[in-house]
Order: C-alpha cells, then structure tokens, then sequence
C-alpha cells in the first residue's frame, strides 16, 4: 500500500489543527478580551523565598478581587516572571510583558537593583509598576508618572537605622558592611552618612559579592571590635556572614535593613541572628491586625507562612484591580494609560493600612518599623518582636 | 594609620589564608592531574567538587531527620560524610569522562573543551534541579556539630577552631596520600608513564583507558574532599557555589605549574593566601579607598606578574617533552 494517503491526511489534519487552534482560544475567551496582571520577582535562586511571596500575595489577590471584573465579561489572569534577582533578567522579562498587550499592570520586583532599570521598560509604553518591596529612593525620584510603590523608602529606612542603633543600642562604633547592589549599597550609606552625623564612628564601610567565606573580612572586624555591625543587603548573604562572625568569636550586635526580614535568615544563620534588630517597610503580618484571614487563608492555600513583602503585594496588586476596574466601568476596554492614571487616584485602606499615593508615586505615608529576632525557628519568624513603629511621610524633594 | 591593627590581625589572617589554600589545593589537583595526562582543562571539575559538598549535606540532613547526628560520635560522622564526598565526585567525575571526554579524545583540542564547558553547565542545572524536587530548597545549610565550632585561644590574637583543624588535617592527609599514590605504588607509575608518553604506555602493557579513568578518579576524589570540607568550613552551599571555587582553583594550577602535581598544592597555598591578605588589609592600608572588593583584582594582578617572569609557572611543567 502506497503511503501517500497516510501523508495526505497527516497533512490535512495539521492544517485543521493550525485553523480550529485559534478559534477554539476564541470561544474560550469568548468576553471582552483578557485582563493579565504580571508580577516580577525571584522565583528561583538565593532569595526566591521573598520572591515567591510576591507572587503568591499576588494571586491571593486576584483570586480575590477580580469578580467584578470577570461579571464585566473580562477573563482575569495572572503571569508570573521569574527576574531570577538579575537585572538583566528583570529587562528581558519587562521586554516580554510589554510585548503582551493584556498586561495592564506589573507587580514587582523584590530588587531595586532589577526593578529600576526594568521600569525603564515598562515607562516606554506607560506601564504600571507598582512595587511591594523596592525601597531605594531612585525608584520614583525619577518622577515617572507609571512607577508606584507601597512601601517606605531607604533614605528614611536607613535613618531608622541609624537612630535606633543610636538611641537605643547605644552604639559608639560601627562597621558597615553592604553588598554593592543598588538597594544594599544605597541603604548603607544612607545609615553611614546619618550614624556619622551622630557621632558614631564608622570603623570600616565594606562592599563585597563573597557568598561563602567571609573569614578574611570578619578578622579584622573581631580585631577593632565595634559595637554593632550594619549589613546592607539581603538574608542570602547576611546570613553565612552572621554565622561565621559568632562562629569566630565576634560579640557585636547586628543590624541590617528589610533585607534581612525573611525566615530563610534564620534557617541559614540558626542561633547567630537570635536577638539580632532590623529595620523594615513591611512588618510582619501578624502587626497588622487586618491581615489575619490574608494570613490565614494564604496558609490553607499554599501550606506556608505568607513571607514579608507577600502582604504588601496584596495590597498593591488591590490597588492594581481597582484601578482596572474603574477604567473599565465606562464599558470601554481598559488601557495601559487609563490604568497608570487611575492608579493615582485609588484610595485604598488595604491589610496594611491605608495608601494614598503622592506626586511621585510614594505612599504619603509609610510605615517604619524596627524588629527582633525571637527564635531561630524559621517557622517563628512571623513572631518577631516588634521594638518600634513609626510612621513617616515621604521626605519631599 | 593603626599600626598595632595590622600586627594583630597577621596571624589569624595568615590562618585563614592556609586554610582557603588548603581548599583550592585540593580541587586544584583535579584539574592538574588531568592536564598532566590528557592536556586538556576539565572546566567541569568546579561541579564535580560542588557535587562532592551536596553528597555531604544530604548525609548530614539524613542522620539528622533520623537523629542520629546527635547520637554518633562526630570523627566518624566526618569521616563518613569525607568518604561519601570523595565516593561521590569521584564516580561523577569517571562518568562525566566516559560520558562526555572519552569519544572526543581523537579530536581537536578545543573540543573536549567546548564539552567539558557544556558539562559544566549541565550539572549546575541538574543539582539545582534535584535539589528543587527533592528539597525545595536553593541554599543548604550544613547542620552545624557544636563540637567543630569550638575554638582554642592560641593568643590573644589568634584563635582556631576545631573545624579549621579539620580542613588542615584532612587535606594534609589526602596530599600525603596521593603523593604516596603517584610515586610509591606501580598504579602511580603507570599514570606517570601515560602522562610522559600515551603511545609509549601503551606499548609497554599499559591500559592506558584505564589509567584515565583512574586519574579522573582519583582526582574527582579529592575535589569531592575538598567539597565536603568547603561546606563544613562556610556553611552554605548551593548548585553555583563551585564556579568561583573551581575558577581559583583552576588558576592556582596554573600558578603552580599546570599538570605539575606539588605546583597544585603550592599554587593553591600562596593564591588562598594572596586572596586572604588582600581582603583584611587592602582597605586598611589604603584607609577604604581600596575594600575587601578588590581582593581578586590584586590576587589577580599578582598572578599575572608571577606569570610574566615564570611562564610556566612556580615550579614549571615538570611532566614532558613531547615531540
């Protein structure tokens, strides 16, 4: 038997397929159109943990809200991107969802460092970011109208610092150590600038990308012995350089930024970070008493502790649905534009308190908080101790 | 400046430097011992060193859900945890050569190169694949034994711990060995001989396959070593946390003099202490404007002018001529 039928039909089948694949998408989506709501942040790697909250306080919320939008005939959906911390991830990914043109809004990132140059891309078609984490000043300072955050800033988180490292560590010495990113390095010298001001000496201001052996820098720490050490950077790395600074004798206090503020700090540094301070925009969820259920309902769900930061994207991925769905009343389709303005106007008293945007996209007012370290049980991190909150607007410049 | 600083802190930096020396000497050798036979770089050899580091904290992660970690007596934890490592990296890194190395050795040099490159990068993935599914964890914190983080006060500027101490012993331990391997024993002969003259070895009965799969072995197991003391001294380990390690180690081979043995263990010795001695002091002799950031860039540098008057390096390529 010839075999020529066999290829004939394969053929007539593919093409078939080519042509009933799309209209089979069609009917599908058979409303208005789709609304997709991107978030960016690590889901894999060193600080996926943080990350991962993001993503998951993300589809909490648009599981949420998007009722009224689903009975306005749009299909809601949510597109994770991995921007792996990288910042050249973090641009290739911004390329990607500005090619997409449901994409109404991105949540994001976890990196100053990724989230600025990003937002770079998301601005050349007036894209919405709005971060849940990013605290290095530059990001709205720029003064695009399409970058928002929820969160305080580090010129105010690294005062907090420093006034607190001051007033109630008493501090006489420090030595700083960052981890030459954008955030980690920014929020340092925002410390080291005010905690000279007060007159506490800076024994060693240090950048480093070591991951693993930290003894070369911790010997001549031990040997100056200061005060307090500040780490500007984030838990990944914070977290073998505590080990090992107790581990080789140093008694120190620790400090560092919200950096610091997840549980995977303890499971890498265990007992050396117990009774250790740090400074955060994003308290743990049970300081917010609204966010109860959010922290409830994120347990059943995923089977975990909502993390730091997953709290805040709730809200701005909140703040992000009213927005779409107040341009979406009119009966018009909703844009990027109309999203980016909207969002402006959005008053919304979300589980970690109220936010209000100023000209710049920062929140008029931020909270500021300073925490504990209660146990080095990574499951008790959301039972930190908080020694401090303060509420500050955002400085005007 | 604060002189008496610099003093105190010489010998514990000093310390520090012999033991991070220790560390690349070990993988180093994998590299040189390979050099000397196929004269080729195994780029894949900073995996097969991570791998030997996994092997260990998976041993401890188990003993400890068992509860057992608390329970043995800690030498013969470590020595089980060695043993795993070395057994570990040692049947990857003999694989990895029968796998990805062996069809290609007819072939023009750079190809099993570009191989071992591509290998390189498909073992960071696969750990970090495995790891996912079967820890859901990125970094993996060695369960810390009380004992080993114990310290002795030598001086008032200079303490050790029992870990130290371990890394010290153990890996004078296994370069003694091999040095006993290659030059006492008849294996170590034949290896010698492959590496002067295949064609030559083979002839004389040598199977010279063989004797590939055995330095491959052989040098797997002391990057696997070398791993499982990297995790016991820092902590923290994850898929990518070879690279930088295997980097140095691989430049400390060349320092030494590439496929010269003893140059593998001087080479990683003065480069750990290059790199040690740059990073306490640099930012305190040059009051910050120079920090710890700078460490690799004047590690580096100072390789480079070694290199200039010594080509060859410390003690030169002492296994061939080869026609």
């Amino acid at each position: 038997m010839s075999r020529y039928p066999v290829r004939v039909t394969t053929v007539l089948l593919a093409a078939l397929a080519l042509v009933a694949l799309p209209a089979a998408s069609h009917l599908a989506a058979q409303g208005k159109g789709t609304v997709k709501i991107a978030t960016q942040s690590p889901l894999s790697g060193g600080q996926a943990a943080l990350g991962e909250g993001i993503k998951l306080g993300t589809q909490l919320a648009v599981e949420k809200f998007k009722s009224p939008l689903e009975k306005m005939g749009y299909k809601v959906e949510l597109v994770p991107f991995d921007d792996q911390a990288k910042p050249d991830v973090g641009v290739a990914n911004a390329k990607n969802i500005i090619a997409d043109k449901d994409i109404l809004v991105v949540i994001g990132h976890l990196n100053s460092g990724v989230a600025i140059p990003s937002s770079e891309v998301y601005k050349e078609v007036n894209l919405a970011m709005i971060s849940p984490a990013n605290t290095n000043p530059t990001i709205t300072d720029r003064g695009y109208a399409s970058v928002y955050r929820v969160c305080g800033r580090d010129d105010v988180q690294g005062v907090v610092g420093s006034e607190f490292a001051h007033g109630s560590l008493k501090a006489k010495t420090v030595y700083i150590i960052h981890d030459k990113t954008t955030y980690g390095q920014g929020v340092a010298e925002f410390f080291k600038a005010d905690a000279e001001k007060k007159g506490v000496k800076v024994l060693g201001f240090e950048g480093t990308e070591e991951k693993s052996n930290f003894d070369p820098i911790i010997t001549p720490i031990k040997a100056q012995n200061p005060d307090l050490i500040y780490f500007g950077g984030i838990y990944e790395q914070a977290g073998p350089f505590f080990k090992q600074a107790r581990e080789k004798g140093v008694k120190s206090k620790f400090l560092g930024p919200d950096g610091m503020d997840s549980s995977d700090l303890t499971k890498i540094a265990g007992k050396a970070v117990v009774g250790m301070h740090y400074t955060s925009v994003a308290g743990p969820v049970s300081v917010y008493p609204q966010a109860k259920q959010f922290a409830e309902e994120y347990k059943k769900k995923f089977g975990k502790n909502p993390e730091p930061f997953a709290a805040q994207a709730y809200d701005a991925t909140a703040i992000a649905m009213k927005a779409i769905e107040a341009t979406a009343k009119g009966g018009k389709a909703p844009t990027r534009e109309a999203v980016t303005t909207g969002i402006r106007g959005v008053r919304h008293t979300g589980i970690t308190g109220a936010v209000e945007f100023d000209a710049k996209g920062d929140p008029k007012k931020a909270l500021y908080f300073v925490l504990q370290v209660v146990s080095d049980n990574p499951e008790k991190w959301g039972d930190n101790k908080e020694v401090k909150r303060l509420v500050i607007a955002a400085p005007s410049k | 400046m604060d002189y008496q600083l610099l003093v105190d802190i010489f010998p514990q930096v000093l310390l520090d430097g012999i033991i991070l020396g220790f560390m690349y000497a070990l993988i180093a050798l994998g590299y040189t011992m390979v050099y000397g036979v196929l004269e080729f770089i195994n780029f894949a050899h900073s995996e097969i060193f991570i791998v030997g580091a996994f092997v260990g904290v998976e041993i401890l992660l188990s003993l400890k859900g068992a509860g057992l970690l608390e329970a043995l007596p800690w030498p013969l934890v470590l020595v089980l945890i060695l043993a795993a490592g070395m057994a570990g990296s040692a049947a990857l890194a003999v694989s990895v050569e029968r796998i990805a190395y062996r069809p290609l050795r007819q072939a023009p040099r750079l190809i099993p190169l570009i191989s071992a490159i591509g290998v390189s990068f498909f073992l960071q993935d696969l750990i970090r694949l495995v790891e996912s599914v079967w820890r859901n964890a990125f970094n993996l914190v060695y369960p810390t034994l009380d004992v080993l983080n114990e310290r002795f006060e030598l001086t008032s500027t200079l303490d050790v711990s029992v870990k130290s101490l371990v890394v010290i012993v153990a890996a004078l331990a296994m370069l003694w060995a091999l040095h006993a391997i290659v030059n006492r024993t008849k294996v170590g002969t034949a290896i010698r001989a492959v590496a002067e003259d295949q064609a030559a070895a083979s002839l004389m009965g040598i199977n010279v396959n063989r004797i590939i799969s055995l330095t491959f072995l052989i040098g797997g197991a002391m990057g696997g070593a070398a791993g499982v003391l990297f995790g016991v001294q820092y902590g923290l380990i994850n898929p990518y946390s070879g690279f930088i390690p295997g980097l140095k180690a691989f430049t400390a081979a060349v320092l030494g003099g590439i496929g010269n043995i003893p140059g593998a263990m001087i080479g990683g010795i003065v480069l750990g202490l290059l790199e040690a001695f740059a990073a306490s002091y640099l930012s305190l002799l040059t009051g910050g404007a120079f920090g710890a950031e700078y460490k690799d860039i004047f590690a580096f540098s100072v390789l480079i002018l070694i290199l200039i008057f010594r080509p060859k390096g410390l003690l030169g390529e002492v296994v061939r001529e080869r026609a």
